[in-house]
């Protein structure tokens, strides 16, 4: 029977690795790129290793030692080699390595937008399926409605329009923050992965686990609003269309019931388009968690960007752009991979 | 003989920009229990609405039934609910669709469509199932069953995926077939078998059918008794024999003569290549307008079926 399926592993196999290979050329291209326009942008990064009290010898010692002295594309080919054995630097500011600093404040961001757009599919696709189905009656007109709203209020305010509510208002949900501060006093914080959610869980500390979920709420809905709206929104158009289709008429006449019909039969040929959109918000959003992030204290990675860009700290700004471009290739590969599952693309 | 389909006075609309166009108005229409009723008429007299009619599949809106009864074992469908509806197809009534190519799902194997159907009609177990799914290959004969329900739909040829879908049809031991001009999308050196494969099925299981068509000799293979659709109304009625062999209405005259035959040198289209006027007339005869026969009376009165010898009918004031 899988004759048609055993045939098309390794052409799969295939696939990923060529798109790997490019994956690579990306990154390499967004490195060359990225260092340099942040040198050729005047600033002075000896001066500001060294800080604002230096003698200019001491910014002259700091220049040899950062091998500024050295011509750029030296620099740049200096930079690529240590890039390859994970070092990217030190933060000019702080002076610490950058791929430490990536490593603090990415895990809280990567938790937050990953669990938010979870969450944002799990119930923007019903919301999209049940408005198709129901088109023009009044549920679809709600979801519209609440589509359209969520995809075109800005974050910022949702955000704090939330915090107004359930914080001040209705005093349920702390305002910000990733954990209260007397759990962070009294109880040891586990730390496996850096996601907290999942390393309180690992261990088993559900004090923790249940502080950190009432804290993950606020700025969960924040980030999911967005993607909810797409979903739905995709997902309502491409099953519509799906609906009027043969297949799906000739499977109500084989009596089939209408779910199997509608959750496997139509859904399963409109999810292209859906997981497309839905993987590049999640690229998106990673990087543009900013916002929220400020607004909820969220130990991310949000303000490290904007710190690194007004300060010009080259080693961060370009650590956190390489990150960027790591995860618009992975979830590229992973949005294609899934599309390609569907039997009728030719690999 | 019993009716196991009788239709009366139904009524189907599609509203559309310009208004309420009326597709199918049949008076009286029954099909007897074993017997093979075909419906010959040219695209857009409304066969394939009158198959969806049967089952509840029409789109709507824009169609709707204005009036009607559709009996099917005495009980009226068009009064059933769509769970009531769900009971009823692929059960007891099962279609036949006229284009292979889009009546399959295409993210599905074969074998996952037919297991399911198979699973959900019958009750069965996915082992018997797919069991059930190879014996169902072997009777629609196509060879290597397990590799052919292994492929997805794209992957077979037009022939392959029609012969599914007839395998679909007679899955589940409907009483009731319509077959919606199964070979209509088909080549035609794999019509006659697919057509030959239809009327050994419907022999063995002595199912009763509707059959549509557009071709009158080809219908006549398969059927025992034909009624000639134009613009959603039956214009002749009878035996196959009554209607092929003599011909009453123009109607059916004209559409005898644009099949293409080998001896004939000249086909004779002036007559069916008028072409039909967009909108009914608001009284009189439906064929009218492109009726070269016609007299005064046809632009006043509609003519209603009448006896004309044997079980044959025709609507014509002539």
């Amino acid at each position: 029977m899988p004759s048609a399926r055993v045939e098309r592993k390794p052409k799969m196999l295939k696939f990923i690795l060529k798109r790997l290979a490019l994956g690579v050329l990306v990154i390499l291209g967004v490195v060359i790129v990225t260092f340099i326009m942040t040198r050729v942008v005047p600033s002075n990064p000896a001066a500001q290793w060294v800080g604002p009290r230096a003698t200019p010898e001491q910014i002259q010692a700091a220049k040899r030692e950062l091998g500024l002295d050295q011509p750029l594309y030296i620099q740049l080919g200096i930079y690529i080699k240590n890039l390859f054995t994970g070092n990217l630097g030190k933060s000019l500011k702080t002076h610490q390595p950058v791929i430490e600093e990536l490593k603090n404040y990415l895990p809280a961001t990567i938790e937050l937008v990953l669990l938010s757009t979870v969450i944002a599919a799990l119930i923007g696709l019903p919301l999209g399926v049940i408005s198709a189905k129901k088109k023009d009656r009044w549920l679809d007109h709600f979801s519209r409605f609440f589509s359209v709203g969520a995809v075109s209020l800005p974050t910022f305010w949702v955000g704090l329009f939330l915090q107004l509510i359930f914080y001040r208002w209705l005093g349920v949900l702390p305002l910000g923050g990733e954990l209260s501060t007397n759990i962070k006093l009294f109880y040891q914080v586990p730390h496996v992965t850096g996601f907290l959610l999942l390393d309180s869980l690992i261990t088993g500390n559900m004090v923790i686990f249940k502080d950190a979920l009432l804290h993950f709420i606020l700025p969960g809905i924040t980030v999911a609003l967005y993607p909810i709206g797409l979903v739905a929104r995709m997902t309502r158009s491409a099953l519509l269309e799906i609906l009027g289709e043969d297949y799906i008429r000739a499977a109500r006449s084989y009596g089939l019931p209408e779910s199997t019909v509608l959750w496997s039969y139509a859904l399963k040929n409109s999810l292209g388009p859906t997981i497309t959109v839905l993987t590049l918000s999640i690229g998106y959003t990673l990087t543009n968690t900013f916002l929220i992030e400020a607004i909820f204290s969220w130990p991310g990675i949000g303000s490290y960007i904007a710190t690194s860009i007004l300060s010009l700290d080259y080693p961060a700004i370009m650590g956190v752009t390489i990150f960027a471009a790591l995860a618009y290739v992975v979830l590229n590969l992973i949005a294609d991979i899934i599309i390609a599952l569907d039997p009728r693309v030719r690999l | 003989m019993t009716e196991l389909l009788k239709i009366e006075n139904l009524k189907v609309n599609f509203r559309t920009f310009e208004g309420v166009t009326n597709v199918l108005n049949l008076e009286s229409l029954s099909v007897a229990k074993g017997e093979s009723f075909g419906l010959v008429g040219e695209s857009g007299a409304g066969k394939t609405t009158l198959a969806y009619t049967i089952l509840k599949l029409l789109p709507i809106p824009p169609a709707f039934v204005e009036s009607g009864v559709i009996n099917f074992e005495g009980e009226n469908l068009l009064k059933k609910s769509e769970g009531e509806m769900q009971k009823i197809r692929g059960k007891k009534v099962s279609m036949i669709f006229q284009d292979p190519m889009s009546t399959l799902n295409p993210v599905f194997t074969t074998g996952q469509q037919i297991t399911r159907v198979l699973q959900h009609n019958q009750g069965l177990h996915k082992a018997q199932a797919k069991k059930r799914a190879v014996e169902l290959m072997n009777l629609v004969k196509l060879p290597d069953p397990e590799n052919i329900l292994s492929k997805y739909p794209h992957e077979l040829s037009g022939g392959q995926r029609q012969r599914i879908i007839i395998a679909l049809a007679f899955s589940c031991g409907a009483q009731f077939l319509i077959a919606d001009e199964p070979t209509r999308n088909l080549d035609v050196t794999i019509q006659a078998g697919v057509l030959q494969l239809i009327a050994e099925l419907i022999r063995e299981t002595n199912v009763t059918v509707l059959f549509i068509g557009n071709n009158l000799e080809l219908v006549s293979l398969i059927c025992d008794r034909v009624g000639i659709l134009h613009r959603g109304q039956l214009v002749e009625l009878g035996s196959i024999k009554e209607v092929a062999k003599h011909p009453a209405h123009p109607y059916t005259l004209t559409l005898l003569r644009a099949i293409p035959k080998e001896k004939r040198e000249k086909i004779d289209l002036t007559q069916i290549a008028l072409k039909a006027e967009e909108r009914l007339a608001e009284k009189g005869c439906r064929y009218a307008g492109r009726c070269l026969k016609k007299e005064k009376i046809c632009l006043e009165e509609e003519p209603a079926l009448k006896h004309i010898g044997g079980t044959h009918y025709i609507a014509c004031h002539l």
